[in-house]
């Protein structure tokens, strides 16, 4: 075995084995570290899997991924501390044929082991329970990665940190600066076990069907946000994402705000009786667009969480985002090595790749949702107040007659909100959402 | 000096267990798995044996399905040199001395002057299977070592055994087995390098049939001991905190423990 | 009829606790059927123990006297065993889950060809006089339930202190049957050269019924002193977590846990240990748990049928003064 590799891939997530899979397949030697006791075993996710970029890496995917639940119904609701209002879709074209929507529940610690497999089967070594603590240089070129192990520094012409949303490697590559606090989100989230057709009955689902649930306002006290339920085959996943600032703001940890999300009222009776089998915290970077970093330099590319890709819009998509950047740079280093040049202007492919993809075209349409988000508090706490309040109104019967009723509705409304400053907010919106 | 180890695949020590429910396993989703801790110590005495001798091979041996594969390359990764891997579905049902027999087949195979074992394998909590293979092969064995010397001849070694208060000091004749217990020894962690090479090192498998062993030797039905159903353990509920200023609440404890509990 | 040997084990000059915790198992199992219960007692110059075997419940002893016995040895204890065992057509072989039981146990079962389960907590036997033994496994994390089938011979290793003793009759006379190892020793493979005796705990760990362990909260090695003077305040033996063991503050024979020994104490006093799974593993079936331990949360409690929040350095004086004074009352 020759001691330098074509490429080393620090982190066996989604993005790192995409990529690993990818230079495989193409012959050239690969090895991954993952510092996890096997890939996959600490991460998280809120659970759906968006899988246009996997249907390329592993053709036909859904007959063999562990995939859990095909999800053809997504719901949106507001909280308050009382009620709650809620928007939901569902659609049978979603449950034709695989791959339905391209939207699949799924557990990492069972997805993130199988495509790594993947990754190993083409060629790859993948080396569990190792850490890397940082890169190796030769001059201004990255050469290689220092493991944790004795006999731990690795040689290779390129280096691909897809180690996460705290990538040291980029930090030590000088990529990236530390992160403010408003632009990283904190979640926790814990798996509830309950058997599969108590699972179908309560979520009105059939087979292998599943749901997404977003919960907003109240189901974070009103913090910038929002609370998820998607359905597994014979679990929930039941958690909460805040941006780190709220939580300081608001004095409050993650373990807290979920107990709290799970005595809601909405909340309860979905996850009633269930067992809870795991619980994990994790970090989402939801900067967005202005937040990605540099992403490569000589003899190195930055993938996944690692370069910030994640687009924390209406859709939560991470994972698709991470493939597809794996996916990119990989094929940007097979360039590379045709023309041997694995400089910054040799690699630079990649960036290219990115930006005329849907991963920096949608980061760029969503720019502006983390900034709207934290300057209009109003849209998190008083405004869905005021709306849960006034359908409350609308729905509640007396002996009023309704004419009444809808008057003192708008009169209400009008004191809380003039009918201009209505109109501005939802420009807004639509300004930053559509 | 040819070394074997025998190593079993089990849950790792932190894992939640409970019943499957057919009551005839643990429920093994979503567990992760690890070398037997006290095989661990066995490996690593062999490395040292080996690296003190500048000469031999050490070999080690597993009965268990696919997945233990993992194990049998952790043992590499850390510098074993060759893993035996039984494997067969007419083993299931089989109890420790099933086990036994079967690995004292593939150990006959070997030429091994010192076989190695765990104390016991955390998950059947049994500590049989390394007696019952020196009973087997007519071996000598010292059980629970936590000190080994090999004497200046090779021909003997000398372990201590823990006992009740006290150590035995054995000799034993080679070639012997000894089966490990913890304080032996520090065992090592994989070099990047071990791990690389492990890829490549020899990995024999074996099915009953290359033991010349057939079902009814080592399989259900030969079971002398068979298991009828796995249980959780009662739940220990959560007493009472006692509160109060720490004088009061030490001398509530001790009434408590004399008068409730009648155990002083 | 069942006819049940139990092999005797003893320390210095006395039978083991846990082995009149055999034979107390032995006479549960044998009187429903007036089976026999009998005792094999080996070593060197041990024939005054057969009193207590007799006074404990056997009907007949074994009496194995040899100089050459004196030291234990697996070769020639387990030859003897399987001899009589075959000589009086037991079917049932107790021994207790000690160092000796749990090396002797494995070996005679194999030499017998019969069925063995270790450290078992519950042991009845079925009609055609087969056993049904309950036993802790994955560190206790959960039972089974295992049953002997088509077995001449059961070899089974029972848990200390779980158990209970039959009811003595000391003027209970066994019939004493001399017998006599058949072993060569000059070919034995494998021999006891020394006993170290190790300055331990006076009394040993897992046979106590009462144990006060400390662990990483105890903060330095001489602290132990503190645990050890509650200790002898109890009657207690002194125990360990790994942490405390790792750390170089006790022997290894101290440790309790998955990777030290299994105990199942009356009372297990838990002084800055937190109570990790692998800790568990080795005292959750001690019948009375207390924890002392400044943090709320520490698992411990979870199990601790009574638990103090609070600083050991101010607990475990104040409990010595008042152990002392209840024994003094
Ligand atoms: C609560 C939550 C909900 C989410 N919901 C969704 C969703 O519904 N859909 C979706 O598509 N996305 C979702 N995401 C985002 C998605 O999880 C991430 O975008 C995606 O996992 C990024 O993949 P990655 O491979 O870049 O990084 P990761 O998945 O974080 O993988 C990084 C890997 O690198 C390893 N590593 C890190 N440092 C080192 C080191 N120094 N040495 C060795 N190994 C190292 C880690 O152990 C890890 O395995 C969610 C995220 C969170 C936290
Ligand atoms: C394979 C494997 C095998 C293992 N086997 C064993 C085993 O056999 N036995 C074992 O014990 N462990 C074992 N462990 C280790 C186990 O996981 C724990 O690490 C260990 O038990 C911790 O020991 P501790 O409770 O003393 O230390 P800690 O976990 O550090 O706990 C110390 C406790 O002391 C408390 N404390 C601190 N100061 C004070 C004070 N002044 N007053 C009161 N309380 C105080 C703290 O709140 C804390 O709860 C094993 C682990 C593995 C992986
Ligand atoms: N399936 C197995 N394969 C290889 N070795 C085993 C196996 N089962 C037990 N052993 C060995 O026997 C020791 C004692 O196991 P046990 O008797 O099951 O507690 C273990 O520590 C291993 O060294």
């Amino acid at each position: 075995m020759s001691d330098k590799f074509d490429v080393a891939i620090v982190g066996a997530g989604p993005a790192g084995s995409a990529a690993a899979l990818t230079l495989a397949r193409e012959g050239l030697s690969v090895v991954v570290f993952e510092r996890g006791e096997f890939p996959g075993a600490k991460n998280m996710f809120g659970g759906v899997l968006y899988t246009t970029i996997l249907n390329k890496l592993v053709p036909n995917f859904w007959e063999e991924a562990p995939v859990e639940r095909q999800i053809v119904k997504r719901r949106f609701g507001l909280l308050s501390e009382k009620s709650e209002a809620a928007f939901e879709f569902r659609c049978e074209d979603y449950n034709a044929a695989p791959p339905y929507n391209q939207s699949f529940s799924a557990l990492r610690a069972r997805f993130d082991p199988w495509l790594a497999k993947k990754a190993e089967e083409a060629g790859a070594l993948i080396i569990p329970e190792t850490v890397v603590d940082d890169l190796i240089w030769e001059g201004d070129k990255v050469c290689g990665v220092k493991a944790r192990r004795e006999g731990g520094d690795i040689l290779a012409d390129v280096v691909i940190a897809a180690d996460g949303v705290n990538s040291f490697l980029a930090k030590k590559a000088g990529l990236r600066k530390e992160f403010k606090w408003n632009v990283l989100a904190v979640a926790a989230k814990e798996v509830i076990g309950l058997p599969r057709e108590v699972i179908e009955d309560r979520f009105g689902l059939e087979g292998d069907e599943g749901v997404a649930m977003e919960f907003f306002a109240d189901s974070v006290a009103g913090m910038v946000g929002g609370g998820f339920i998607y359905t597994n085959k014979e679990t929930l996943s039941v958690g909460i994402a805040c941006s780190i600032d709220a939580f300081i703001g608001k004095k409050i940890v993650p373990n807290d705000l979920l107990e709290r999300f799970k005595k809601h009222p909405s909340i309860r009776r979905l996850i009633r009786k269930g067992e809870t089998l795991e619980y994990s915290g994790h970090m989402i970077p939801e900067g967005g667009f202005n937040q990605v970093p540099q992403i490569l330099t000589d003899g190195l590319l930055l993938a996944g969480d690692a370069a910030h890709l994640v687009n924390a819009s209406l859709y939560h998509e991470g994972t698709n985002l991470a493939m597809a950047s794996g996916l990119y740079a990989a094929e940007a280093i097979i360039e590379a090595k045709k023309k041997g040049d694995f400089s910054k202007q040799g690699l630079k492919s990649y960036q290219e790749k990115l930006e005329c993809s849907f991963v920096m075209k949608d980061l760029k349409k969503y720019q502006k949702v983390e900034a709207w988000a934290h300057a209009n508090p109003k849209f998190f706490t008083e405004y869905p107040d005021l709306l849960l309040d006034l359908i409350k109104d609308y729905f509640t019967i007396s002996e009023k007659p309704k004419q009444t009723i809808q008057e003192n509705l708008y009169k209400k409304f009008r004191t809380h909100l003039s009918p201009l400053r209505a109109m501005i907010e939802i420009n807004k919106l639509r300004k930053t959402f559509l | 000096m040819n070394i074997a180890v025998c190593i079993k695949q089990v849950p790792a020590t932190e894992s939640k267990i409970k019943p499957a429910a057919d009551g005839l396993d643990i429920d093994r989703t979503g567990l992760s798995y690890v070398v037997n801790p006290y095989d661990e110590f066995g490996v690593e005495e062999a490395l040292k044996i080996k690296e003190q001798l500048d000469t031999g091979t050490v070999t080690v041996i597993t009965i268990g399905p696919e997945k233990a594969v993992e194990a049998l390359r952790t043992c590499l990764a850390v510098g074993a040199d060759e893993a035996i891997h039984i494997k067969d579905d007419a083993l299931t049902g089989g109890d420790a001395l099933c086990t036994a027999r079967v690995l004292a087949a593939a150990l006959k195979k070997g030429n091994y002057d010192l076989i190695f074992f765990g104390r016991q394998a955390i998950d059947d909590d049994s500590g049989a299977v390394g007696i019952h293979v020196a009973e087997l092969l007519g071996l000598p064995h010292v059980a629970g070592i936590n000190k080994f010397e090999l004497n200046a001849d090779g021909l003997k070694a000398v372990a201590h055994r823990q006992i009740e208060g006290a150590a035995e000091v054995v000799e034993a004749r080679l070639p012997a087995i000894f089966t490990c217990q913890k304080e032996l020894n520090e065992p090592r962690y994989a070099s990047l390098p071990g791990i690389m090479k492990a890829k490549q090192k020899p990995m024999t498998v074996w099915s009953l049939a290359d033991l010349d062993l057939s079902a009814e030797d080592v399989g259900a039905s030969a079971a002398k001991v068979k298991l009828e159903k796995i249980t959780s353990p009662p739940v220990r509920e959560a007493g009472k905190t006692i509160d109060g200023d720490t004088a009061h609440a030490v001398s509530e404890l001790v009434r408590l423990l004399h008068e409730e509990a009648k155990v002083l | 009829m069942t006819k049940i040997l139990v092999v005797s084990e003893r320390h210095e000059a006395k039978v083991k606790r846990v082995t009149l915790e055999a034979l107390g198992a032995a006479h549960a199992l044998s009187s429903k059927e007036g089976g026999q219960v009998a005792a094999l007692l080996i070593g060197n110059e041990v024939a005054s123990q057969a009193d207590t075997l007799s006074a404990g419940g056997a009907q007949k002893v074994y009496l194995a006297d040899d100089p050459k016995l004196a030291l234990y040895s697996s070769e020639a204890y387990a030859t003897l065993v399987a001899d009589v065992a075959k000589k009086m057509d037991a079917t049932l072989i107790l021994l207790g889950a000690t160092a000796m039981g749990k090396d002797l146990g494995p070996k005679v079962a194999a030499k017998l060809e019969g069925a063995f389960a270790g450290d078992c907590t519950g042991l009845a036997l079925n009609d055609e006089g087969a056993f049904v033994a309950t036993r802790p496994i994955y560190g206790g994390k959960a039972i089974a339930t295992v049953k002997c089938q088509q077995a001449q011979f059961q070899v089974v290793t029972l848990r200390p202190n779980v158990f209970p003793v039959h009811p003595p009759a000391p003027s209970a006379k066994a019939e004493i049957e001399k017998v006599t190892t058949t072993t060569d020793f000059s070919l034995l493979k494998a021999i006891v050269k020394e006993v170290l005796t190790v300055v331990a705990s006076k009394v040993e760990l897992t046979e106590a019924q009462i144990i006060v362990s400390g662990g990483r909260g105890l903060k330095a090695p001489e602290n132990f002193k503190l645990i050890e003077e509650l200790a002898d305040a109890l009657g207690a033996a002194v125990g360990a977590s790994r942490a405390a063991v790792d750390a170089g503050w006790k022997p290894h024979s101290y440790q309790v846990g998955l990777t030290g020994k299994t105990v199942s104490p009356l009372l297990y006093i838990a002084c800055g240990i937190s109570g990790a799974i692998q800790h568990q593993a080795g005292m959750s079936s001690s019948k009375y748990i207390v924890a002392i331990n400044n943090d709320p949360n520490a698992p411990i409690f979870k199990i601790a049928n009574y638990g103090i929040v609070a600083d050991l350095f101010d607990v475990v004086p104040l409990l010595i003064e008042e152990v002392k004074k209840l024994k003094a009352a």
